[in-house]
């Protein structure tokens, strides 16, 4: 075991990681542990863009991204938070263009903006030219533009470093433990502050956006720690995942003009949404698409599936604006989407939910108490800027805002706070952990635990669920967690064994699905993206609050969830009914 | 409004919906390392009944997960775009996500092993830091001068055009690794670190070029490129990789960018 020293440690090295490690390592001693190379994280993935009231294209302002961010979220948003985050903004984008982030651009030079779904022109009046842009690869420049800053300001990282345990000593924040995968040596780092960035958990889910990796390490972690998970029933599925496959494909593609068509070729959106049509809210659309499939109007021999059909929108247009993505459609479905319409469906792609936070990246342990010295910031934390459904665009956005603020108040911290002591035997429980699933006897399989849970998810817990499928799903869980504790792993040894890790990121999505569907059962209303047919109202009276989840344990070591809601902060939007 | 696209389907649509999947059983031979068991690398075949439409990653997927969980390889996005399982099938450098089984005759025995020119440390997993580490010696970062606007800086639809190629790519180092001259001398630069330079060389809000051409003016620098094109050939994101180095050759000839 190894024991290092740093003022600030940073877990993740998305778009939130490097965002706070560029800030916090121009003011404290900081490393970043990630347990991936940073450029291999998921934030390259996003494409379609970063909505900023920038106005360089046509009349915007702060106050209207703040409104559909709130509308967008159901009104599950903290109000005060997405006015920071809207006003931040505009600085977030300008920061990366003067980072050099190759923007496209407008005929006079100035960063291009496009449409994008659910952001409109004063309060809903009509889609708005929000969304700064670089082709359908916004992400992917926001994660090499970081990951260059990073380089020039000599930040540190410890690459293929898994975070599995966070220390807290006397209430305070006194490190992390680490494993690293080259060697499977663990690794205390003691820090004064710790900042969570270890992205989102999508892979309980089968259909998915999400990468092999976003396994909800940081949210499992931290809530085994007894700290609780907000709002974990709030999972986004995109509208527009390759059939089957669940590879995204921009909402960028409907900003640019791309429709939504059933089997008779009919533009359905005009119907659940006379406004914004395609570029309703992403709850709305992938509703929408479900809804449509169900009544028999899905394309396709099984009709499981709609369109989005860009064979309208000239060849030089796609190619511009859009090339991966058509890209994808070539590559993993062999059809030419100058000519053929693509088959899409919903796919799980964001957690609005995560580590409760405040404003400055602080993580609370309860509804109002923070724990010191300890941070989250970007799809692991729910500030909530978010709320029931997050805005396209938006997400890039809160990495970009949320990580520097996360950034600067760690090492300030850091700065006016000495070390907490480490507990003692502070590795104890990652190396029982790990020795555990090493020596472990047990008959059950990773990959056939993972398979069954996907199953259940997609099954019970996806656009669509009612009481009964959310208790199939909680029952489901727990058998799978009680077959988890007699899984085995083939590799044994300490060189880059990727088997013994991905038996501990199973352990983490058990957890973190037992909240998702306890959560959910909770929530006896509908609202963004938790739709309940049994209860398909909104009910502000009882609902309009934040689930807390905590892990509770008994003196038998068993574990249970205990739930509790927090209110929500609403400054200059009342509830009103959402439409688009 | 509401054109009826159903009749404008092609072959290719109606064969990706018709689904009926017929598997097919192939062969995969793997390059298998692993100095914690032997000191030698080892050949290893593994049978697998699935439908050639899925990706390699796919294959290798349900071989650690239903055959042998110690094979070991990088993967995270499994769409082309993260660019962490770069090896060679079949002796070429793909994404073994971006790469279809149907693509890589199956009705042959596919091999893979790890890409060359960088250490391997276990099966196709290779020692990443030499060549990160050509990648920061190059200032893969915006240089300028003076303050900076308090508006963004002013580029050209044309201006932002000319590096866009470059913009691309996603150190994979399916370049680096497929590259002769790498092989033979690790110091050199290798192709994915050229390419980075001249992202930012040819940005026309950049002022750093001089300093970044002194750096490649190196003997290890782009001089020791051999315009082979294996680099090219290998890039999954289609980066012009060869004409990116041509480029900065010529830039330092005639100092224009």
């Amino acid at each position: 075991m190894q024991i290092h020293q740093y003022d600030t440690v940073i877990v993740g090295a998305g778009g939130a990681g490097m965002r706070a490690a560029i800030e916090s390592t121009q003011r404290t001693r900081t490393a970043v542990l990630t347990k991936l190379y940073p450029t291999r994280s998921h934030t390259g993935a996003a494409q379609g863009g970063m909505c900023a009231a920038l106005a360089n294209v046509e009349e915007d302002n702060w106050e209207w991204h703040t409104f559909d961010t709130v509308k967008g979220g159901d009104y599950l948003v903290d109000q005060d938070a997405a006015e920071i985050m809207c006003k931040e903004a505009i600085d977030a984008v300008l920061d990366l263009e003067k980072m050099g982030l190759p923007f496209s651009r407008t005929e006079q030079g100035r960063i291009d903006q496009r449409r994008f779904g659910g952001h409109s022109r004063n309060h809903g009046e009509a889609p708005v030219r929000r969304s700064c842009y670089a082709a359908d690869r916004t992400g992917h420049m926001i994660l090499q533009t970081l990951f260059q800053n990073c380089v020039k300001h000599g930040v540190e990282f410890f690459n293929e470093f898994y975070v599995l345990d966070l220390l807290i000593n006397d209430g305070k924040t006194s490190g992390v433990v680490a494993y690293e995968l080259a060697t499977g040596e663990i690794h205390v780092f003691q820090a004064k502050s710790v900042v969570f960035a270890s992205g989102g958990t999508g892979k309980f889910f089968k259909v998915s956006s999400n990468a092999h990796t976003l396994t909800g390490d940081g949210q499992a972690l931290v809530y085994r720690r007894g700290l609780p998970l907000e709002d974990m029933e709030f999972f986004q599925f995109h509208p527009t995942g390759i059939w089957r496959m669940g590879i995204l494909l921009t909402e960028g593609a409907r900003g640019e003009g791309g429709i939504l068509r059933n089997k008779d070729g009919e533009r359905f959106m005009e119907r659940y949404a006379p406004v914004m049509k395609d570029l309703a809210s992403r709850d709305v659309c992938s509703r929408a698409i479900y809804t449509e499939i169900r009544e028999g109007r899905g394309c396709g021999p099984e009709g499981d599936h709609v369109y989005l059909d860009l064979t309208h929108l000239p060849p030089e247009q796609l190619d511009a604006k859009l090339p991966d993505i058509t890209e994808f459609a070539r590559t993993y479905l062999g059809i030419e989407p100058y000519t053929d319409p693509i088959p899409i469906q919903p796919t799980a792609h964001y957690a609005m939910g995560g580590i409760p936070t405040n404003v400055e990246g602080e993580v609370l342990r309860n509804n109002t108490d923070i724990v010191p010295g300890l941070y989250a910031a970007g799809e692991v934390a729910c500030v909530s800027v978010h709320g029931a459904n997050r805005l396209g665009t938006n997400s890039l956005l809160d990495i970009n805002v949320f990580g520097r603020r996360a950034g600067i108040a760690a090492a300030d911290y850091a700065n006016e706070h000495e070390f907490v002591e480490l507990p003692e035997n502070p590795a104890e429980k990652v190396q029982a952990l790990v020795d555990g699933l090493r020596e472990s006897t047990g008959t059950e399989s990773v990959a056939q635990i993972r398979k069954e849970l996907q199953e259940t998810m997609d099954a019970n817990a996806m656009v669509y669920r009612t009481g009964a499928t959310l208790k199939q799903a909680v029952e489901d869980i727990a058998a799978l967690k009680e077959r988890y504790k007699h899984v085995s792993i083939q590799d044994k040894g300490f060189r880059y064994n990727t088997d013994l890790l991905e038996a501990v990121e199973l352990g983490n999505l058990l957890d973190l699905a037992e909240v998702l569907a306890v959560s959910a059962l909770a929530r006896e209303e509908s609202r963004g993206g938790h739709y309940r047919e049994d209860f398909p109202t909104r009910d502000d009276v009882k609902f309009m609050q934040h689930t807390m989840a905590y892990q509770e344990v008994a003196a038998d070591g068993s574990t249970s969830i205990r739930l509790d809601y927090k209110p929500v902060v609403t400054t200059r939007y009342q509830p009103m009914e959402r439409k688009y | 409004m509401s054109t009826p696209t159903v009749e404008k389907h092609s072959a290719a649509l109606d064969a990706v919906e018709a689904g009926g999947v017929e598997l097919i059983t192939v062969t995969f031979r793997i390059r298998r390392f692993n100095p914690e068991e032997h000191p030698d690398p080892v050949w290893v075949d593994y049978q697998l009944t699935m439908d050639p439409k899925e990706r390699v990653l796919d294959a290798l997927n349900k071989i650690k997960w239903e055959q042998d969980g110690t094979l070991t390889y990088r993967r995270s996005c499994a769409h082309g775009i993260c660019g962490s399982d770069a090896m060679r099938i079949n002796g070429r450098n793909r994404l073994a996500c971006k790469t279809l089984v149907k693509d890589v005759n199956p009705e042959k025995p596919i091999t893979i092993e790890a890409i060359k020119g960088l250490t391997v440390l276990k099966d196709l997993i290779v020692d990443m830091d030499p060549f990160f580490q050509a990648y920061k010696d190059v200032m893969p970062f915006l240089i300028t001068q003076g303050n900076d606007p308090t508006r963004e800086r002013l580029q050209s639809a044309e201006d932002r055009e000319r590096f866009d190629d470059t913009t691309k790519c996603i150190l994979c180092a399916a370049c680096t690794s497929s590259c002769p001259v790498f092989w033979n001398d690790g110091q050199y630069f290798g192709p994915a670190a050229i390419v980075n330079a001249h992202r930012f060389i040819f940005d026309s809000r950049d002022e750093g070029a001089e300093q970044r051409l002194e750096i490649l003016n190196d003997r290890e620098g782009v001089w020791r490129c051999r315009t082979t094109f294996n680099c090219s050939e290998a890039c999954p994101r289609g980066i012009e990789v060869t004409k990116a180095i041509q480029e900065v050759k010529r830039a330092l000839v005639t100092r224009r960018f």
